[in-house]
């Protein structure tokens, strides 16, 4: 059944659709969410089962990439420690605007367990963070819901990025 | 003068210690009592200086003195047929004996048995390298150096392993404290921001259930938006989606609603 019948602009049946710039970027942009495949530890597991065929991200439009250049979020998938907080950091800078950033589990969120010299307390220390998702590790279903939440909040956002107030986060 | 505390084991403590807790004591077996082992003590005795040496739980453990690691080792692989080193790391008495234990396991597979290799040594002070001896030691020699600061002479890459190559500090010693110094907690601020970013980042939350409900700078609610840094005390507004009427249609309603629009 073709449920998903475009509502035409009602008069007339012309084939025309009105909308304004920003909805029209905006479901763009929120149904076209490529990720960063960034799995840092045990959270890259519960990612790449969200990415395969049982949870099928593909479904929402998010298909991993493998370069942060073609990416537009990045899933910080684990515990993320000192020693490559500057990498990741790197990633983050190479990935182009718009871009948004998910953390993934307690050890990205807050450190988790890992209460020690070695681990980045949070990684919003040094990336602004859009959707912090609790778990140990989070299940996919957990996952697909915050690609979800992060889809509502780009929907909510205007096409222009300065206006957002995301930019006051950017740290540097 | 700030109050002078003892630094000499600042980690964590247990939080719980049973009062009627008895260690339990390992038997030890003399060396005569196993004749590979007897065998194998007579030929290391005759070249180097042996401290100590007494069978534990089916594997010998043998004290020698820091200078002669290299050639004990040598011997051991020769003459007794310890083939494989499965490890090798230290052990911080700094606090007791004024001395780091550095131990090296042997694993001799034609005759089913393990060795163990044990010698003292002061900080400062460096072993030689069994590098040339066995490849395996290569990993854990600079393992040792990163985490005790133990450098071994005459290692092909004497370098940090674990943490990164501008650390201070070596991690595993009693004086290390657990959650880091100051370069270690400011240390991915520092690095990748600069010392100028510290006041605006703040310090690490070591508090893993600390939650603060009005913090706008890093958290918002979907649908309750407010500007960064906002006072939200008293509560903030809700802001609606603001859905295309004419390119969404909620299919989730009634189907009466689709008979309407015809």
């Amino acid at each position: 059944m073709a449920q998903h019948q475009v509502n035409y602009a009602s008069a007339g049946g012309l084939p025309v659709a009105l909308t304004t710039v920003d909805h029209l970027v905006n479901w763009g942009r929120s149904n076209s969410l490529w990720p960063l495949t960034y799995g840092l530890a045990c959270c890259a597991i519960e990612m790449m089962a969200a990415g395969d065929s049982r949870y099928d991200f593909d479904r929402f439009g998010t298909i991993f990439r493998a370069s942060p250049r073609q990416a537009d979020v990045m899933i910080l998938a684990g515990t993320l420690s000192k020693k490559h907080s500057e990498f990741a950091r790197r990633l983050y800078d190479q990935m182009t605007e718009p871009k948004w950033v998910i953390s993934m589990g307690s050890c990205a969120n807050t450190g988790g367990m890992f209460n020690t010299y070695a681990t980045v307390q949070g990684v919003d220390r040094i990336i602004p963070v859009d959707i912090y998702l609790p778990g140990c590790a989070p299940r996919p279903e957990t996952l697909q819901y915050a690609l979800m939440m992060l889809q509502t909040k780009i929907r909510r956002e205007s096409a222009n990025m300065n206006k957002n107030r995301k930019q006051n986060l950017r740290l540097i | 003068m700030r109050k002078y505390t003892p630094k000499d084991n600042v980690q964590a403590k247990a939080y719980y210690t049973d009062r009627f807790h008895v260690v339990p004591s390992v038997p030890t077996q003399d060396v005569s009592t196993d004749e590979v082992f007897a065998k194998q003590l007579e030929i290391l005795s005759s070249q180097v200086e042996i401290k100590s040496a007494y069978i534990q739980v089916g594997q010998m453990r043998v004290e020698i003195d820091h200078k002669d690691n290299f050639k004990a080792i040598e011997i051991l692989k020769n003459e007794c047929g310890y083939a494989m080193m499965t490890d090798m790391s230290a052990v911080d008495y700094l606090a007791k004996d004024g001395e780091f234990e550095v131990f090296y396991q042997f694993l001799n597979l034609q005759e089913r048995k393990r060795v163990r290799i044990v010698c003292r040594i002061e900080q400062g002070l460096a072993v030689e390298s069994i590098v040339p001896l066995y490849k395996s030691a290569n990993f854990s020699e600079r393992e040792m150096f990163d985490m005790f600061g133990i450098v071994s002479n005459n290692h092909p890459f004497m370098k940090r392993i674990l943490m990164p190559d501008d650390w201070e500090g070596h991690p595993l010693l009693k004086t290390y404290p657990l959650q880091g110094d100051e370069f270690a907690s400011w240390y991915e601020v520092d690095k990748i921001f600069g010392k100028d970013a510290r006041e605006a980042i703040g310090p690490e939350n070591r508090d893993p259930s600390r939650i603060d409900r009005y913090d706008t700078k890093r958290f918002s609610r979907v649908g309750r938006e407010v500007p960064f840094g906002a006072d939200i005390s008293k509560g903030e507004p809700e802001t609606p989606i603001e859905y295309s009427e004419t390119l969404l249609v909620d299919y989730n309603k009634s189907q009466t609603q689709l008979e309407n629009r015809k």
